[in-house]
């Protein structure tokens, strides 16, 4: 059965797009049918760290308003054909998507793939509000820092009252995504160590994403860092947490891109 | 920099901890989609002494401070004086 998942966080430029492209990337690779969704509608920004951005005709504002068909607007990945994207609209504002056009368009999507990634815009407006109002699983990224975690913890009170499940009295399924982790500050007492937003949050970790150079890499040539560099730190970090949120049991690590003597000898040609 | 600022700046995470622990501990009770405790709890307060003796909205004041090992809930109530009691 479709899973209609949300990557948000409250706070912006924590990692929800270079997340949403990664594991939408990781999922399709893994051989599922995944359609990735813009919903930050005026600030779209998932077409370019997908690639695409060239290819954007129609988007999920002309879909919801009836002025294109899903099919015209699903834009499909030149490199995986079982991975689509449907961009946000550039031009038009937030107030162009209504409750229900978004719920018409994501059940078109649920017979078509097996995974809906939507991409929420930062804030607790309208916009993020519509990202998740349909969802069945939850990615909240957050950041190792103290605003990161505050405003984590608000949009985890929105996705328990907000939701359409929340009001059926059942639950999101929520997973946090800790990115830009970095190990060696975290255990030199410098940053929150991931035990800390764990517990500070309470609930299930679904990932650690290393600060990685990779990360930034990937996003410049538009392609998500599962694709671009799938043996990368990040890169394997995203495969697991994709693997975990298929249900699949995956131990818990942090990868690094700790380099040896030859990596570092040859480590600085451009990507 | 001296030795001890040397340090103490490597130990800024667990201020981090704690300051979110305490932020979070008073936010969750006062924002997102729950009730608001002391609101509800003026408001029925104030329902239930003003049955009996007239009184002014303002000049009642709950208070709830939340410790580690002990909660307390403070009520304040100024009550009039006897003349506008008795109206």
């Amino acid at each position: 059965m479709a899973k209609v998942l949300v990557v948000t966080s409250g706070k912006g430029g924590v990692g929800k797009t270079t997340s949403t492209a990664a594991l939408g990337g990781a999922l399709a690779q893994g051989g599922e049918k995944v359609v990735v969704i813009d919903f930050d509608v005026g600030l779209r920004n998932l077409d370019l760290v997908m690639g695409a951005e060239r290819r954007v005709v129609f988007d999920l504002i002309n879909v919801v308003q009836g002025d294109a068909k899903l099919s015209q607007a699903l834009i499909r990945d030149k490199r995986l054909e079982n991975l689509s994207l449907l961009p946000a609209s550039q031009t038009r504002d937030k107030d162009a998507l209504t409750e229900e056009g978004v719920a018409r368009v994501l059940a078109e999507l649920r017979e078509k793939f097996d995974w809906i990634v939507c991409d929420s815009p930062a804030g607790i407006e309208r916009g993020a509000t519509l990202a998740m109002r349909h969802a069945d699983v939850a990615v909240v990224v957050t950041n190792p820092e103290v605003s990161s975690v505050r405003d984590s913890d608000r949009i985890i009170g929105l996705l328990d009252s907000k939701t359409e499940k929340a009001e059926k009295g059942e639950r999101v399924e929520k997973h946090l995504l800790l990115t830009r982790y970095d190990q060696g500050r975290a255990e030199r007492g410098e940053m929150l160590k991931k035990e800390d937003v764990l517990e500070i949050l309470s609930i299930p970790l679904l990932g650690i994403i290393p600060e990685s150079e990779e990360v930034l890499r990937a996003s410049n040539v538009g392609t998500p860092v599962t694709l671009n560099n799938p043996n990368s730190a990040p890169g394997r970090a995203y495969f697991d947490a994709a693997r975990r949120l298929k249900g699949e049991t995956v131990e818990m690590m942090i990868p690094s891109d700790r380099k040896g003597l030859l990596g570092k000898l040859f480590g600085r040609r451009a990507a | 920099m001296s030795l001890m600022s040397f340090f103490n700046r490597r130990t800024s995470a667990p201020v981090a901890r704690e300051r979110l622990q305490i932020l979070l501990a008073h936010e969750r009770g006062i924002v997102g989609g729950k009730t608001d405790l002391v609101a509800l709890l003026r408001e029925e307060i104030l329902a239930v002494v003003g049955r009996h003796v007239t009184i002014e909205r303002d000049r009642v004041q709950v208070k709830m401070n939340r410790g580690a090992d002990l909660s307390t809930l403070e009520i304040e109530v100024e009550l009039p004086g006897p003349d506008l009691a008795r109206a």
